[in-house]
């Protein structure tokens, strides 16, 4: 019984934060004269007007999915992978290493697609574990060896589209020369969505959740996560343990990074990573690090990317919109989380 | 290069580094309360945009700047009742307000972008500028430019000075000991909290009327400027002098590369573009390293006079944060 309203009162609480967030973006909205009720409906029409939008949202969930799955992982370690976005890039940058190198050999296409996918994530779990060993040699805090190794693969990324990889004649934003289509990952008809993706990141789902929930190893990852001494003591191996949790959330991004250039993007283009890590830490904050939530949250948030690409078309407005209103929701139920707790004493 | 020049570009650094100087201060002085305020850099650019936006819309440059500074004060509001109040993580509160900021500043400002605005000149001071090297340095300056100098004595003679300094030393470090002896430990971190954030608030505004004047969105060019700033209070070992010659270094080196640019096209302009990041993570590793467990272990096999030496060395660089930084406190 108490159980039961402890979770009713947990759901009211996060409504109201939900409300407040809508509250919030409402508020902006007003304040520049524009009409929030217009806004909301377009971003709503943006992602389910049609079947090529819908099909854009589930591109979208993709690598929102997979990177958020990384990020519980050391989430639950106790570390802040702010390094995901640099680590997404160097996914895409291995991918693409590795298909124009096979470019014109007899090598097959598929063969090539797949070794392409495996360096994009070893690309990206070495980016990771870098973070990692800078941490637990080096005492930098990964918030900041993450962030400047973001820095970096930015900057490898385009310089690479700039130097060695340009277009031939013309090198420009735009990205690499595209790969002839046998390199692609085969779409849903002529939707940019491919079945593959969505197989490969609902079998990440399925591998987190139960490496979290279920193994001895997600347990004493989470005792890790709650406090290092203690898990010290009781034998558990720490610095092994927090490497580990980079590296596998390194491959889930560059899971993530590789897909974006065999199935989203076919070339390599300088905004790579698009956000999307950024985006999968306040995910997982906002469903406090349960995995069972992953997958629709994911989907809202990619909805509301790709609907407000409607925005700027239709009312001039810039589509950053999306972001705060993401941004609010998360801060706006953790604050009213905070609120809860005193409110009720304890947790 | 001639002299002149060089003086020149040096007056610059001390101008380009006076933002940095101001939001650096104004973390440490949060930070020394034991709370972080990571929502630097989304701060700093939504500071920016609405400092701009206000000195355009009533072209005033003073008005501007405390728009700047009051958007940061409340940003910082919003961390320290999250994280005092509520409780709740300081740095996820802080990480969403970073990334929320950056977005609100992109999306409000979306139509002031490219317009014309007020710009904050040098105030010459007379007598002071003539003496030679000295007066072109630091006293033909903007007014902003000798508030950061001024600003970064005072706040070093507060903290290390005043007993209201000492207290805040003792609210950072041993916040029970301190309470013990009358601090309102909570009243005080809500107090350098919000005087912290409005500090960083000042240095939006400094950029887009001053050292990069105008409102671009997103290539204003002030995205990581905050992180920077973070990791320079880091680097400075939570010390206003130290801190205040790491941002002067780093706009030191930002010039540098400027300067490189032109004469070694050799190298790409965008790796002298990211250089301060990887310069930020080898600057950290540096006074992070003496902290390290295997650094001890491994001093420990060094012959005596040696090992004397290289930890006297070790013990120069390290920097330790404030105790209790990034803890709450609970009254038992």
């Amino acid at each position: 019984m108490k159980q039961a309203r402890t979770r009713s009162l947990s759901i009211l609480f996060q409504l109201g934060g939900l409300i407040l967030a809508f509250g919030f973006v409402t508020l902006i909205l007003l304040s520049i004269d524009a009409n929030p009720a217009e806004a909301f409906r377009l971003i709503w029409q943006g992602a389910v007007g049609n079947s090529t939008r819908i099909a854009s949202v589930f591109v979208v969930w993709v690598p929102l999915v997979l990177v958020t799955c990384g990020v519980l992982v050391t989430f639950t370690a106790g570390l802040w992978n702010i390094g995901i976005e640099g680590q997404i890039t160097l996914g895409a940058i291995f991918t693409t290493g590795v298909i124009r190198l096979f470019l014109d050999t007899p090598v097959h296409p598929v063969l090539v697609i797949v070794l392409s996918i495996l360096a994009g994530m070893v690309g990206a779990a070495i980016w990771a574990v870098l973070a990692g060993l800078l941490k637990v040699f080096g005492g930098v805090n990964e918030i900041f060896g993450g962030l400047g190794l973001n820095f970096i693969a930015t900057a490898l990324n385009i310089g690479l589209i700039f130097g060695a990889w340009s277009r031939p004649g013309v090198a420009s934003m735009s990205g690499t020369e595209p790969f002839p289509e046998a390199y692609w990952l085969p779409t849903f008809q002529n939707f940019r969505f491919s079945w593959y993706s969505i197989a490969l990141t609902v079998v990440g789902l399925v591998v987190i959740y139960f490496l979290l929930q279920g193994t001895h190893f997600g347990l004493r990852l989470k005792a890790v996560g709650k406090g290092i001494k203690s898990a010290f003591r009781l034998g558990i191996p720490t610095w092994q343990h927090m490497l580990l949790s980079f590296l596998i959330c390194g491959l889930f991004a560059g899971l993530a990074g590789a897909l974006q250039v065999v199935a989203v993007y076919h070339r390599l283009i300088p905004a790579i990573s698009s956000g999307y890590g950024f985006m999968g830490l306040m995910i997982g904050m906002l469903i406090n690090y349960q995995a069972i939530w992953v997958a629709p949250i994911a989907l809202f948030f990619a909805a509301l990317n790709i609907g407000g690409i409607q925005l700027p078309i239709v009312m001039k407005l810039d589509s950053t919109l999306t972001g705060v209103l993401q941004g609010s929701l998360v801060l706006f139920i953790l604050l009213m989380q905070g609120v809860k707790q005193r409110v009720l004493g304890n947790k | 290069m001639s002299g002149d020049i060089i003086l020149l570009g040096l007056a610059g650094v001390i101008a380009s580094g006076a933002p940095i100087v101001l939001a650096a201060i104004g973390e440490t002085l949060t930070e020394r309360a034991g709370v972080i305020n990571l929502s630097l850099n989304g701060t700093i650019i939504l500071s920016a945009m609405m400092g701009f936006w206000v000195a355009v819309e009533f072209d005033s440059l003073l008005l501007g700047f405390f728009a700047g500074a009051l958007v940061g004060a409340l940003v910082a509001a919003i961390v320290a009742f999250s994280s005092i109040t509520l409780k709740q993580s300081q740095v996820a509160v802080g990480f969403i307000l970073t990334i929320t900021c950056r977005d609100l500043a992109y999306f409000l400002g979306n139509p002031i972008m490219g317009r014309q605005g007020p710009i904050m000149f040098s105030t010459p001071i007379p007598l002071l500028r003539q003496i030679p090297i000295i007066g072109p340095l630091f006293f033909q300056q903007s007014l902003m430019t000798y508030f950061s100098m001024i600003l970064i004595f005072l706040a070093w003679f507060w903290i290390s000075k005043t007993r209201p300094g000492l207290m805040l030393q003792g609210i950072g470090e041993k916040p029970a000991a301190a309470f013990v002896r009358g601090a309102n430990v909570q009243a005080m971190r809500y107090f350098y909290t919000i005087l912290g954030g409005a500090l960083v608030g000042l240095a939006g505004p400094l950029y887009t009327l001053s050292v990069k004047p105008g409102w671009k969105g997103t290539i204003t060019g002030l995205d990581g400027i905050g992180w920077i700033a973070l990791a320079i209070t880091i680097f400075g070992g939570w010390n206003p002098i130290r801190v205040a010659f790491g941002a002067y270094l780093f706009a030191f080196l930002q010039w540098l590369g400027l300067v490189l640019q032109s004469s070694w096209t050799f190298i790409p302009s965008q790796v002298l573009q990211v250089a301060p990041f990887p310069l930020m993570i080898l600057t950290l590793l540096l006074v992070n390293l003496g902290n390290t467990e295997w650094m001890d272990r491994l001093l420990a096999t060094l012959p005596d006079g040696v090992r004397i030496r290289v930890k006297k060395l070790i013990r120069s660089l390290r920097s330790q944060p404030p105790a209790a930084l990034g803890t709450p406190f609970e009254r038992q």
